[in-house]
């Protein structure tokens, strides 16, 4: 069973981000840890390993100026090796170019199934786990919240709206996991030690046979044209409690019809 | 002089702080009011290899220093597990050296990896009713009797006696009157407290109270000799190899605990708002705690400077007993200014920082006094005359 996990290396989120005025997008220049949302993927990679009684966990990232901060994290955690490209040219790749560069270097590792967050906690697109299914042309399923590898497949729940999918699919796969459905290991002292013998194989486009076009602002097909702060939150009615002030509240939370 | 922050070391600061955030201040709190061992977060941590990080690799340990120990175990004071965390794991660590560095191989198989796993639990006998910092006058007799010593004698503040399957125990083999040397006629024993003939009573204190420190009793306890730890009559000089790592390590703890104190009180006099401003603004609350951090970062300096100089194998008496003495003070005086800052609230047990206070106060006492610690330096250090 190998197993192939994205795991994006995003700006401590505890950290206040700051946009590059030049081109709008986030800059990335510090330490990079492990996105949370992927933690739980490298979980459940973990977790479908061990099932299978044997096999590996592969993590593919891509991230600026060689991070490996990030990666460090999943590998103590009890992945076996990464796949890190970096590349002066990705600079403003978006969500599909970042999906092709990813696809080719899954591509390389020949996984049986390749897990995804459903989104980064930075960037927030969502859209690139289906993009690398589609770039590979293997079957994608999203929003995971329990895997299970049976004789005909990959038994998926999906979560909905309302409840879950029951989803057969068959291998290789990119499945996307919802996170929060398990709870993510924490590395022991043992696996920091290994982790910092593990392998971490990086690598450019080229050595993707990938070309400069068809990354970077270049390749790029979507701009940045401006960006506006959110709104601030609205201040909450203050109600001040003169011995009657829960009758207020009561009548507040019917209306909102939530009592 | 390199003072660049080392990779393993802030790994070692971010996987600790992720064990103990399963473990915030309520978790302590109870622990502490309900006199009860922390079983579940010393579980978390051996099974994360941490309490083992400073045993060989070859008994199954992760084969670090005590910088590295000390590292780990000033994040779990820093985490608000203060002394409670601490002294559920520290033992393990300092409490082994003696046996790491002079044990025979068989007992060093038989005892360390058990330790480094956190399956079999040590305990430290030293100190006696009536022979605390004097510790040549301890009394507690071992007597050989073919492949065994029995034991007679009493021991107090032997912490987790109640846990503890062996205790490193300091017995006389030879009575100080008939020793060329006071430090001579000592030895260390590797002893079964579950055995018979040993009683243990724990002693009511001040706080620390989920770790029970306790009066031993040792009635004709027998310790087979394969258990002993180096030769007999040397037990002094090789008790003396876990004093200066258990000083760096109590210290390294009470820079935690001083953290966490001011951390707590900083949040608090920012937020606090009196006669319309937030309390922090005066000057008369900012000085201390500003004052606090100076002293905590000094402390922090040698420390690091203490547990460099045990790693490479060099003498580090004056620095281990500096570190414990500044950083006794220095975190004292943090947890109490703290209390201050909270004003009434920091005396109330829902803000953790009676707890805190009450805790790092027992540094200034043990494992050695500051006033024995003065002592030292002037004498050893400064080479003024002995006072004593």
């Amino acid at each position: 069973m190998k197993v192939a996990v994205c795991v994006k290396q995003i700006p401590d989120p505890a950290l206040p981000g700051e946009l590059d005025p030049t081109d709008n997008t986030l800059k990335r220049d510090g330490k990079l840890i492990l996105d949370e949302s992927d933690s739980y993927g490298v979980e459940l990679a973990l977790q479908l390993v061990e099932a299978a009684g044997g096999g590996s966990v592969t993590l593919v990232s891509m991230a600026p100026n060689n991070e490996v901060s990030g990666l460090r994290t999943a590998l103590a955690m009890g992945a076996d090796d990464a796949v890190l490209i970096s590349d002066d040219a990705l600079s403003g790749t978006d969500a599909l170019g970042t999906a092709k560069v990813l696809a080719a270097a899954i591509g390389r590792v020949e996984p049986d199934l390749v897990l995804a967050g459903v989104e980064s906690s930075d960037g927030y697109t969502g859209t690139v786990p289906e993009q690398i299914a589609a770039v590979m042309g293997l079957p994608s399923v999203g929003f995971a919240k329990k895997i299970e590898i049976g004789d005909d497949g990959l038994h998926i729940e999906r979560q909905t709206e309302l409840g879950y999918d029951d989803v057969v699919c068959p291998m290789p796969a990119v499945v996307s996991v919802t996170a929060g459905v398990v709870e993510p290991r924490y590395p022991s002292f043992k696996g920091i030690m290994a982790a910092k013998k593990k392998p971490v194989d990086q690598v450019t486009i080229a050595d993707l046979g990938i070309s400069a076009d068809q990354v970077g602002w270049a390749g790029a097909r979507q701009e940045i044209v401006s960006v506006t702060e959110a709104e601030a939150r609205e201040a909450g009615e203050v109600i001040e409690d003169d011995g009657e002030g829960y009758q207020r509240i009561v009548a507040f939370l019917e209306e909102l019809k939530v009592i | 002089m390199d003072f660049d922050i080392e990779e393993l070391h802030e790994d070692i600061r971010q996987g600790v702080r992720r064990v103990c955030a399963d473990f915030p201040d309520p978790y302590w709190r109870e622990c502490d009011s309900a006199h009860r061992f922390p079983w579940e977060f010393h579980d978390a941590m051996a099974a994360g290899g941490w309490i083992g990080i400073a045993t060989p690799t070859e008994y199954g340990g992760g084969g670090q220093g005590i910088t590295e120990a000390s590292i780990m175990l000033e994040e779990v004071a820093a985490s608000g597990a203060a002394m409670n965390g601490c002294s559920a794991i520290h033992l393990s660590i300092f409490g082994m050296e003696p046996v790491r560095r002079h044990a025979g191989p068989d007992l060093c198989r038989e005892v360390l990896p058990r330790v480094a796993a956190g399956e079999l639990h040590v305990a430290f006998g030293v100190t006696e009713p009536d022979a605390g910092t004097d510790t040549t006058s301890i009394t507690t007799r071992a007597v050989r009797r073919g492949d065994e010593y029995v034991v007679d004698g009493a021991k107090v503040w032997t912490t987790k006696a109640e846990q503890a399957e062996l205790v490193l125990l300091l017995v006389r083999t030879t009575p100080k009157e008939e020793c060329e040397r006071p430090t001579d006629g000592m030895t260390l024993l590797l002893a079964d407290l579950r055995a018979p003939g040993v009683d243990i009573r724990p002693i009511p204190k001040a706080g620390r109270n989920a770790v029970s420190s306790c009066e031993v009793r040792y009635d004709g306890l027998r310790v087979p000799v394969s258990r002993r730890v180096g030769e007999e009559g040397e037990g002094f000089r090789f008790l003396l190899d876990g004093l200066n790592p258990e000083r760096i390590l109590i210290a390294s703890e009470a820079l935690g605990i001083g953290r966490v104190a001011l951390s707590r009180a900083v949040d608090y006099a920012r937020e606090r708002v009196v006669f319309g401003r937030p309390i922090g603004q005066n000057q008369g609350l900012a000085f201390p705690l500003a004052d606090s951090h100076a002293r905590l970062r000094a402390a922090e300096l040698v420390i690091r400077e203490a547990s460099w100089r045990y790693d490479h194998g060099l003498d580090c008496g004056e620095q281990a007993n500096t570190a414990k003495y500044l950083a006794a003070d220095a975190a004292f005086d943090a947890a109490d200014r703290a209390m201050q800052t909270h004003g009434g609230f920091g005396y109330a047990t829902e803000y953790d920082i009676e707890r805190y206070w009450r805790e790092v106060r027992v540094m200034r006492l043990a494992p050695v006094s500051q006033e024995m610690i003065l002592n030292y330096l002037g004498e050893k250090v400064l080479g003024l005359p002995r006072s004593y």
